[in-house]
């Protein structure tokens, strides 16, 4: 029981900390003014057009695509492997489980494989291309690490040791009705809650940032119609008074 | 000091180099003196708070600029920018690598501004800012020429011309100024060029053009000067005054004006195009020199501003005018109104020379005798800050297609150099952002390396023997540096140059 309650009190701070922080991040994003127009052009002559290219960055990876192929194909392997895991892991925190939740439980399954063969691609490359391998500081290669732990352990969890996901999934519905339910007694699911958790932390002070960051890249988001529209931010206008 | 500068062989296989750790760190450009800094209004090389000015001064920029903010975080070491940087492919020096020089300050910003970088400097890369640092700055981010290259292949959009910018001004505010950039600016505030060219100058330059051309056509082809009431009024870059092979384009801006009959002017007190506000990253700087143009506009009284071939000026004037001085559509401040009634709205403002030349062309308003131009098998060189920081025309992409439109339509032998060099993807000549100077040749030699080989792959496969581009800065630096690879120097040459050659003029 001692080990429930601290992992209660674990993610409650992770989860909190995760929000907060991402929402400051955010936020602070938001309020700073992008005083120029610095589209990366050609860019989309409309919101529609931006919202477009956002969404093939978002999902495609379309710059990536083009800079590095082997990048690319690391980067999407992990992402959208990890994409499914999330969205398998649904199912721990909805009663009754969604069918699409359902419908997609084997495929997670094997994104996970997927999420950890693209990890370990691209920590090939950060060891092996001496470009990547300059510009690699401890975090980036402790941040792979955390990343491979994460998943795993939990396909350990799914194909060797097997533990209670009935009990895990009480656990996590207690914890989001504010009441706690016991935490089943295994290293494994141990040491997979921990590193989430640790993720859950570091996100908002991490490179992790990459995620709501490209959200406000104005070479990205910003229409290309500068010769239509004046783009003034609220300290360039000031400088107007003067003259 | 006194190396030889030698071009680099070209490379066997299209890939990056491996990696040579500090193959650049003594490239160092000249400090600007006190003298030169006070006029901008920067301090003086000895300041002895110039740490605590540095980090104050990131700080205001951190909280001004949502780019530099974002680009700071955001970054993963991804390596994708890795192999994307003229400087990096010509010269090796891994601090020349976009994610690298990036790193620089993202190093400092971790220690000073993130709470890992507090605590855990060593973990996350992050460092104190020391002389060493501040050194190291200076030489690297003065080895970037704000392509924006990398920022093509950015998952993110990280943009290495924002952070440059941002570490010159970090630098300007600790005292480190490039005198190169700043004497300039200076120069622009008080006689109104980059050149320094007063308007006796001026006037006599125009004058012996005038006579020039009359003696080549026959013909009384006029170069304005301060003519109050013109429809036009065009911003040149200074060089086209007197630099070759610029001034076989202005006298084609010339030639199209006269041959579809647009009265037309220049103004001696903004005769220049460029402005280095930009590659010094200062709002205010940029505005100040923008601001002549404002004020000469409406002192002569035009009903359109259009700008000649200048690439950083084009970005400059098609990207940030309408913000920095209201010339575009749209403004509703009171300080751009008087302007905005002045202008001709039917017309895009500002204008390219080459929107203004094409639309004539596609009006048949000008005609060409394109076997005037046989003599020239030509390519087309995309200059950085068009081809990524501006566009033309009302098409996604006119920047790139309205000069090659004009270049098809005066010459009948055009070949475009291999794919992943032109268009968004070009390469720097290797002299922009700042660099055009001789105390910075050996990396501008180095960095124009992947232009070089582009443009030999044209000459063998085609016989390619000129290179037209519309970018001032991109003509001088090819001029200095074709030598340096055996190739003619007169192979450069201006869009509107060709235009010069072929426009029919007789029949007006």
């Amino acid at each position: 029981m001692t080990m429930t309650i601290m992992f209660a009190v674990l993610f409650y701070f992770a989860a909190g900390l995760f929000a907060v922080g991402l929402i400051y991040r955010i936020t602070s994003y938001a309020r700073i003014p992008a005083p120029l127009k610095i589209p990366t052009t050609p860019a989309p002559r409309t919101r529609f057009g931006v919202v477009m290219l956002m969404a093939r960055e978002v999902f495609l990876f379309q710059s990536l695509f083009k800079a590095s192929l082997w990048t690319w194909l690391f980067s999407a392997m992990f992402h959208a492997g990890l994409a499914l895991v999330l969205l398998r892991h649904i199912r721990y925190f909805v009663n009754p489980v969604w069918a699409w939740v359902e419908f997609i439980q084997p495929f997670g399954i094997y994104a996970g494989f997927l999420m950890v063969a693209g990890l370990l691609g691209l920590w090939a490359r950060r060891v092996l291309v001496d470009r990547v391998r300059y510009i690699s500081t401890p975090s980036d290669h402790l941040m792979l690490a955390l990343l491979i732990g994460i998943g795993v352990s939990g396909l350990i969890m799914k194909f060797i040791t097997h533990t209670d996901i009935v009990a895990i999934k009480s656990f996590f519905m207690g914890l989001m009705s504010f009441s706690i339910n016991p935490l089943p007694t295994d290293a494994m699911i141990y040491t997979h809650l921990s590193l989430i958790a640790l993720l859950l932390i570091i996100f908002p002070f991490s490179k992790l940032l990459h995620a709501p960051g490209l959200f406000f890249s104005p070479s990205r988001n910003q229409v290309e119609n500068s010769r239509d529209i004046r783009h003034i931010s609220p300290w360039a206008a000031k400088l107007e008074s003067g003259k | 000091m006194a190396i030889e500068i030698k071009a680099p062989p070209y490379r066997v296989f299209n890939i990056a180099p491996a990696i040579k750790p500090g193959a650049m760190e003594n490239s160092k450009t000249f400090l600007a003196n006190d003298k030169i800094q006070a006029g901008l209004g920067f301090p003086g090389q000895e300041v002895e708070d110039w740490h605590d000015r540095a980090i104050g001064k990131m700080g205001e920029l951190l909280g001004k600029y949502r780019s530099l903010k974002v680009y700071m975080d955001a970054c993963v070491h991804c390596g994708a920018c890795s192999d994307k940087c003229h400087y990096f492919l010509g010269t090796g020096d891994p601090k020349n690598m976009p994610v690298a020089r990036q790193d620089l300050m993202r190093s400092v910003y971790r220690r000073y501004f993130t709470l890992p970088g507090k605590i855990f400097p060593k973990l996350v890369g992050a460092r104190d800012l020391t002389r060493d640092v501040l050194n190291e700055w200076y030489n690297y981010f003065h080895q970037c020429s704000e392509c924006r290259r990398c920022s093509v292949f950015c998952p993110y959009g990280i943009d290495t011309a924002e952070i440059t910018m941002a570490a010159r001004e970090i630098l300007d505010a600790a005292g480190y100024g490039q005198k190169y950039s700043n004497e300039i600016i200076g120069k622009v505030h008080v006689i109104g060029n980059n050149l320094g060219l007063p308007k006796a100058a001026l006037i006599d330059t125009l004058e012996g053009l005038e006579e020039d051309v009359k003696e080549d056509t026959g013909l009384d082809i006029r170069f304005p000067l301060d003519v109050k009431g013109a429809e036009v009024l065009l911003i040149t870059p200074s060089a086209d005054f007197f630099a070759e092979p610029h001034i076989d384009s202005l006298i084609g801006y010339g030639k199209v004006f006269h041959s579809a009959g647009i009265s037309w002017t220049l103004s001696s007190m903004a005769s220049e195009a460029g402005n280095f506000g930009i590659f010094i990253g200062n709002y205010e700087q940029m505005r100040k020199v923008a601001l002549r143009i404002r004020q000469a506009a409406l002192e002569l009284g035009v009903k359109r501003i259009v700008v000649g071939e200048c690439g950083h000026a084009w970005r400059v004037a098609y990207s940030f005018w309408n913000t920095l001085i209201g010339v575009g559509d749209g403004a509703n401040d009171p300080y751009a109104i008087e302007l905005q009634k002045q202008l001709d709205h039917r017309y895009k403002q500002p204008m390219h020379i080459c929107e203004l030349t094409w639309d004539l062309a596609e009006r048949k308003i000008i005609t060409f005798d394109k076997e005037a131009n046989d003599k020239h098998i030509i390519t087309f060189h995309d200059s950085c800050n068009v081809a990524r920081g501006s566009g033309m025309g009302d098409m996604y992409g006119g920047q790139f297609e309205i000069p090659r439109n004009i270049v098809k339509a005066v010459a009948n032998h055009f070949h475009e150099m291999p794919d992943g060099t032109t268009h968004e993807q070009t390469f720097c000549c290797g002299g922009g952002g700042g660099l055009l100077t001789d105390d910075l040749l050996d990396i501008r030699v180095k960095g124009s390396l992947p232009r070089m080989e582009a443009l030999q792959h044209v000459v063998d496969a085609h016989g390619v023997n000129f290179m037209a581009c519309i970018c001032a800065i991109c003509k001088s630096q090819f001029t200095k540096v074709l030598p340096y690879y055996g190739f003619d120097r007169r192979l450069i040459g201006g869009v509107h140059q060709l235009v010069s050659n072929a426009i029919k003029l007789g029949d007006k």
